[in-house]
């Protein structure tokens, strides 16, 4: 089960990110979690909205450069040691990691990790073997 | 005064002009008879080897271009066949087609006669270590140079570009008197040795500066640094390469090798010949060589051509400083780029040609930038793949410029565009 996320180019100059969050509010659309992979003249801004279908359409009619890739989400406990047991899965299956971020919910003791990997089919039966649930568009939406 | 071939340097115009009219008709003949490209040229202006009598009638031929190069591309031009050429070396063309000049030994010895003249005009003999930066291979620089010190007699260090510590090594420790690169590159070399604090085991008493634009101011600063003689040396690979024109101690132009090279100024837009002491577009008729010897080829760098008696005692006729271009041609560290050879590059790479080029010179070396429109087609959610495109697409630049341009990806419909025509180039030297 993968869920959508929204990646945007965003050249590396002060105010943009502002200029790219307007957009996305300026639409209706809630932000529910963020990433910034950065190098020294852009970055890529990753993020799980409420509506990435319309959200897009609103970022590439104000000019920016978005795409819409599926990433895998686990639900994983909010203890200490919770992640670690993730990634060992994952790990232990050769499954490597393109790029990973994290955002508590507001259910208590569950937190969510959105896992950028190769083969999101293999990653999910991989957490589905191992008891951890990964998350479905719904549960973005009761966010 | 020192001369290397007093006899051409220094012969009365007279003298001069005889020694072109008999030279020019002898190579219009061999061109009509072995070049079928330029013989269509004159069959279709009705101007046939009869009609060139003297330097009188240079202005009935027809000109060649850039393009006439690209289309002739490889063999056209070539005015013998294959195997009496020994060497190549090469330019590039507005696209991806390069220019290819062909030598035979003859032709290299003029060459190299040529550039041996810039040395000896710059103080130059058998005694002097020649210490040669400019690149060696299909550039013209290094060979030139090289071929020119052998010339001479002097000690020849074929240093080639880059490596800085190198540089310095072999300059003190071989003591180099005369340095040979780009204008550029010896103010970077200049700055070294003196942030090395290194002017003390330097000997350089000269230095001869081409391929790229330069001014007075940066020939004083660089003069001051290494406490030595700056001169300008002019060339291009389609006439032989550097040393068809090249400057005495006077610095106020350099004397075009015209027993080799006729130059000529034109307006632009007419074709028409204009008089000494005129600004127009410098056109050059090769009458001494074998291989390649274009007519009339158009050089599209803006000029002036003065006959005033110099004080070093050569009669040749002066070029001064090449103010500007006709074209869009860039010379990016000593480079011929052309904003179509970026295009070229884009579309095989099936982007569209949205890009801009910003070139400016910071601390006497220019920088080059490419900046590229991101697409949704090369956008993709991991660094590592953006990244492993602008890679790609820097090392087809490479390829085809033969320099490395930093390539940077901005916004969509972020290049400026002014009355919906984008603005290619942003040069921002001020030389």
């Amino acid at each position: 089960m993968t869920i959508e996320q929204l990646s945007i180019f965003v050249e590396n100059y002060s105010g943009r990110l502002a200029d790219v969050a307007d957009v996305i509010g300026g639409a209706g659309i809630n932000m529910h979690a963020m990433s910034i992979a950065d190098t020294a003249d852009f970055g890529i801004l990753r993020a799980i909205v409420s509506d990435s279908r319309q959200a897009k359409e609103a970022l590439s009619s104000a000019g920016y450069v978005v795409t819409v890739t599926p990433v895998v989400a686990a639900a994983i406990q909010d203890t200490p040691g919770g992640l670690a047991k993730v990634l060992r899965i994952l790990a232990d299956a050769d499954i490597s990691i393109e790029y990973i971020y994290a955002f508590i919910t507001r259910r208590k003791g569950d937190a969510y990790v959105v896992f950028r990997v190769a083969d999101n089919e293999r990653a999910a039966a991989v957490f589905a073997e191992n008891g951890i649930r990964t998350i479905s568009a719904r549960d973005i939406d009761e966010l | 005064m020192n001369y290397y071939q007093p006899e051409m340097e220094c012969a009365s115009r007279e003298n001069m002009r005889a020694l072109q009219s008999e030279r020019l008709v002898k190579t219009v003949k061999h061109v009509y008879e072995n070049v079928a490209y330029y013989r269509k040229l004159m069959d279709e202006k009705g101007v046939e080897p009869g009609d060139i009598k003297s330097i009188d009638d240079l202005n009935k031929l027809p000109f060649l271009t850039k393009s006439d190069l690209r289309d002739a591309y490889p063999y056209g031009l070539l005015a013998l066949p294959l195997a009496d050429a020994v060497r190549i070396q090469s330019t590039s063309g507005t696209t991806g087609r390069r220019v290819v000049a062909f030598y035979t030994q003859h032709d290299i010895d003029i060459w190299d006669e040529c550039c041996a003249r810039a040395i000896v005009a710059a103080g130059g003999s058998k005694n002097d270590v020649v210490h040669v930066s400019y690149g060696y291979g299909l550039f013209t620089g290094g060979p030139g140079l090289n071929g020119g010190s052998h010339k001479v007699g002097s000690l020849t260090l074929p240093m080639s570009s880059g490596n800085t510590e190198r540089q310095l090594q072999f300059m003190m420790d071989l003591d180099a008197t005369i340095l040979c690169c780009t204008p550029s590159y010896a103010a970077f070399l200049a700055e070294n040795i003196i942030q090395q604090g290194l002017q003390d085991k330097i000997s350089l008493k000269a230095g001869i500066f081409g391929a790229e634009a330069w001014s007075e101011e940066m020939r004083h600063d660089i003069e001051n640094k290494l406490n030595i003689k700056a001169y300008d040396i002019y060339g291009l690979t389609e006439i032989s390469g550097p040393g068809v024109s090249f400057e005495c101690t006077e610095q106020t132009g350099m004397h075009v090798n015209e027993d080799h090279f006729i130059p000529e100024i034109i307006d632009p837009d007419t074709g028409d010949v204009l008089p000494d002491g005129t600004q127009g577009e410098l056109v050059f008729t090769c009458i001494s060589k074998e291989a390649f010897p274009l007519l009339r080829y158009r050089t599209r760098d803006l000029c002036v051509l003065t006959r005033d008696e110099c004080s070093c005692g050569r009669t040749l006729v002066k070029m001064s400083r090449i103010t500007g271009r006709t074209d869009d041609m860039l010379i990016i560290r000593g480079v011929n780029v052309f904003p179509s050879q970026i295009e070229a590059v884009l579309m095989n790479a099936g982007y569209p040609a949205n890009y801009q080029i910003i070139v400016d010179r910071v601390n006497y070396t220019d920088t080059f930038e490419v900046q590229v429109e991101m697409t949704p087609e090369m956008f993709s959610d991991t660094v590592k793949e953006v990244e492993a495109m602008e890679g790609e697409l820097l090392a087809s630049m490479r390829a085809m410029l033969g320099i490395s341009p930093k390539v940077t990806l901005v916004a969509p419909r972020s290049i400026t565009r002014s009355e919906g025509k984008a603005v290619r180039v942003i040069d921002k030297r001020k030389i």
